[in-house]
């Protein structure tokens, strides 16, 4: 990059940060301010006066609250390793295109496109008691009392599972089918029959997008808040995170201590993020060394 | 092991949907030699290699190698060794770890690995590159890394899929020449892709000249250079003049005399035509040669449309009385606008059975 010349430096400064204004103040407006607000807010409880820190104190003295941290890792991290597992499998076998890919995809689409609300009606209707499923099998005589597949960590998993698959694999088809053939091809010729390519060359190429796939599925599933309300036991089994800080906030009217809740929730997210990252920058390092040159 | 092949035989078919890449394409061939498949852009011809590979597999047909049936084998047990136009280095492991990896996978001894990547830099000019990785080197330099990374292995078949087409014109030539002083020195049997003419003229032992999925002339490269069977393989070949004429005249020794668009022409042809017949005379823009006797045969009056430098040589568009256009290359400098003769040689004339002539 070329360094600006004394006397030149000014008017570029002034213009980038013109052109910056309007970004900044909006990410400012719309992100920042109610951020930090909301964690001044958390640390200003309702019955403490001045600066406190009871209600995170509070948060992780009451079983009933803290364990809701364990319900939401016991929903996220499962359905993660699924979804990522599953669109790993299937958009490696895809890469090379397959018939009616562009069918299968739009099917797949939908799903994003069409909500959680109406996402989880349909589950219910299909998986539900007396839904189809269950109908169909009890009419056939294959079971005796219906399958309990909804309000339960079940239902919840089924729904994280139908949002974030088809989200993951696309992410993950488009990623493995950009790597170029010849890269296995001549591993091929090279004597390694396919699994010893994908073991040795597609997987390590593969990698760093793998971890991208699972940080934001992952984080995703953490934050999961309609699904686990719809489809779950809100008040037991699925009762997440995000699901402590609502009921604070609009049944309790204690908005100090779901800030403070939804600032744990924030930081448990970062951890996890945070954690990917080092392990895909080492993974990754090996990969892109010393990338300029052509 | 075995390291080198006695005979090279296929016959393959390949269709994609209800398109036809190969028709029957078919090629017999001594081992140690070097064959180039020649053709313009989607031809099939790096399909064909990519069968050859394993890589694909054929719609029908069957590939042989020493009387031995392959084309039902994986790509990983042939013993071939493969480079890609874009060198398809592994680009998350090291210069070492990338050639080192057929060898790895036999679980040879370590120092005997180090041992032979190490001649490998050697033979391929880059000593002391283990290190790098891919990203840290030239095109040219990925390139000589792919070619030790398929010959540590000694394959049987070396395969070329136009290795050169990414590189500069000057690296090219220079890399032509290494590929060539491999083959030879190393005694391999390779096959090789491309559509530069020159670059098969000047490495092969036997050109496959291909069109439409189909062969339409093999043999050594003198004789696909001096005797083009079709207006295509003349084009392709660097003849730049065509002029459709019916033939006037035939004599047994192969001389042709055929006139048409106000021009007589005399030259030479490998086929039998009857007088009557459509064909089409052809000649290089080096063969013309400025000057003689614009009475004389062959010879005609014409006016220079264009000059382009090229250097020692320029590479002129005249037009003839006749209202057609030739293209001229020669040294004497000419300037637009001038009258000159221009005399097309009669052994330099050559006829075609007529096709549609290339624009």
């Amino acid at each position: 990059m070329r360094r600006p010349r004394i006397g030149e430096a000014s008017e570029l400064d002034l213009m980038a940060v013109g052109f910056l204004l309007p970004s900044v103040l909006y990410v400012v407006v719309m992100f920042i301010y109610p951020f930090l607000y909301g964690i001044w807010v958390s640390v200003h409880p309702l019955k403490v006066p001045g600066f406190s820190l009871a209600n995170y104190i509070a948060f992780f003295s009451d079983e009933y609250q803290y364990k809701t941290v364990g319900i939401t890792f016991r929903l996220a991290v499962p359905n993660t390793v699924v979804v990522v597992a599953l669109s790993l499998f299937l958009a490696y076998n895809m890469r090379r295109g397959i018939w009616l890919e562009r069918t299968i995809t739009t099917i797949l689409v939908l799903p994003i496109s069409l909500g959680v609300i109406l996402l989880g009606q349909g589950i219910l209707g299909f998986y539900g008691g007396k839904g189809w499923l269950n109908q169909m099998l009890l009419a056939l005589g294959v079971l005796e009392e219906p399958l309990v597949l909804t309000h339960n960590y079940i239902g919840v998993m089924l729904s994280l599972f139908m949002q974030q698959f088809p989200f993951c694999f696309l992410m993950l088809l488009g990623y493995i089918s950009g790597i170029d053939p010849s890269i296995e091809n001549s591993a091929r010729t090279l004597g390694a029959g396919p699994w010893t390519v994908f073991q040795r060359i597609m997987l390590p190429l593969i990698a760093p997008g793998l971890a991208i796939a699972f940080a934001l599925v992952f984080v995703m599933s953490f934050a999961t808040f309609p699904s686990a309300i719809l489809l779950g036991q809100p008040s037991g089994a699925t009762r997440t995170i995000a699901i402590a800080a609502y009921a604070q906030a609009f049944e309790q009217f204690d908005m100090p201590y779901a800030s403070a809740i939804a600032v744990i929730m924030g930081l448990f997210q970062l951890a996890a993020l945070l954690i990917i990252i080092v392990l895909r920058q080492r993974m990754v390092l090996a990969a892109t060394m010393g990338v300029g040159k052509r | 092991m075995k390291e080198t092949i006695d005979s090279l035989r296929f016959r393959i078919t390949k269709r994609f949907g209800a398109k036809t890449v190969l028709r029957d394409f078919a090629l017999e061939a001594r081992g140690r030699q070097f064959i180039t498949f020649l053709g313009p852009s989607g031809c099939g011809k790096s399909t064909a290699l990519n069968i050859v590979a394993g890589l694909l597999p054929a719609t029908d047909g069957e590939v042989w190698i020493d009387g031995e049936r392959i084309d039902h084998q994986p790509p990983e047990k042939r013993r071939f060794g493969m480079v890609f136009q874009n060198y398809a280095l592994f680009p998350h492991m090291t210069v070492f770890a990338n050639i080192a990896f057929g060898l790895q996978l036999q679980r040879r001894p370590a120092a005997e690995v180090a041992e032979r990547v190490r001649q490998m830099l050697d033979l391929v000019q880059l000593p002391g590159f283990e290190g790098r990785y891919p990203a840290q080197l030239s095109g040219g330099q990925q390139q000589r890394i792919a070619i030790a990374r398929a010959l540590i292995l000694h394959p049987r078949l070396l395969l070329l899929d136009e290795p050169l087409s990414n590189l500069d014109a000057k690296l090219r030539i220079e890399m032509r020449a290494e590929i060539k002083r491999l083959h030879t020195s190393l005694g391999l049997t390779s096959i090789y892709v491309t559509h530069d003419q020159t670059e098969a003229l000047s490495l092969s032992d036997w050109v496959v000249v291909m069109r439409d999925g189909l062969l339409v002339q093999a043999g050594p490269p003198q004789e696909i250079h001096d005797h083009p069977v079709s207006v295509f393989v003349a084009d392709f070949m660097g003849f730049r003049n065509f002029f459709p004429v019916q033939v006037t005249a035939a004599g047994a020794d192969g001389s042709v005399e055929a006139a048409g668009n106000g021009m007589k022409l005399r030259g030479k042809a490998r086929q039998a035509f009857a007088p009557g017949a459509s064909v089409v005379a052809a000649i290089r823009p080096d063969d013309v040669v400025i000057g003689g006797d614009a009475g004389r045969g062959n010879a005609f009056r014409a006016q220079v449309d264009i000059v382009e430098y090229l250097g020692r040589e320029d590479e002129v568009i005249v037009t003839l009385e006749a209202g057609r256009r030739l293209w001229v290359r020669t040294a004497a400098r000419l300037a637009r606008g001038e009258n000159v003769t221009v005399m097309l040689p009669p052994e330099k004339v050559i006829f075609l059975a007529a096709e549609t002539a290339p624009a």
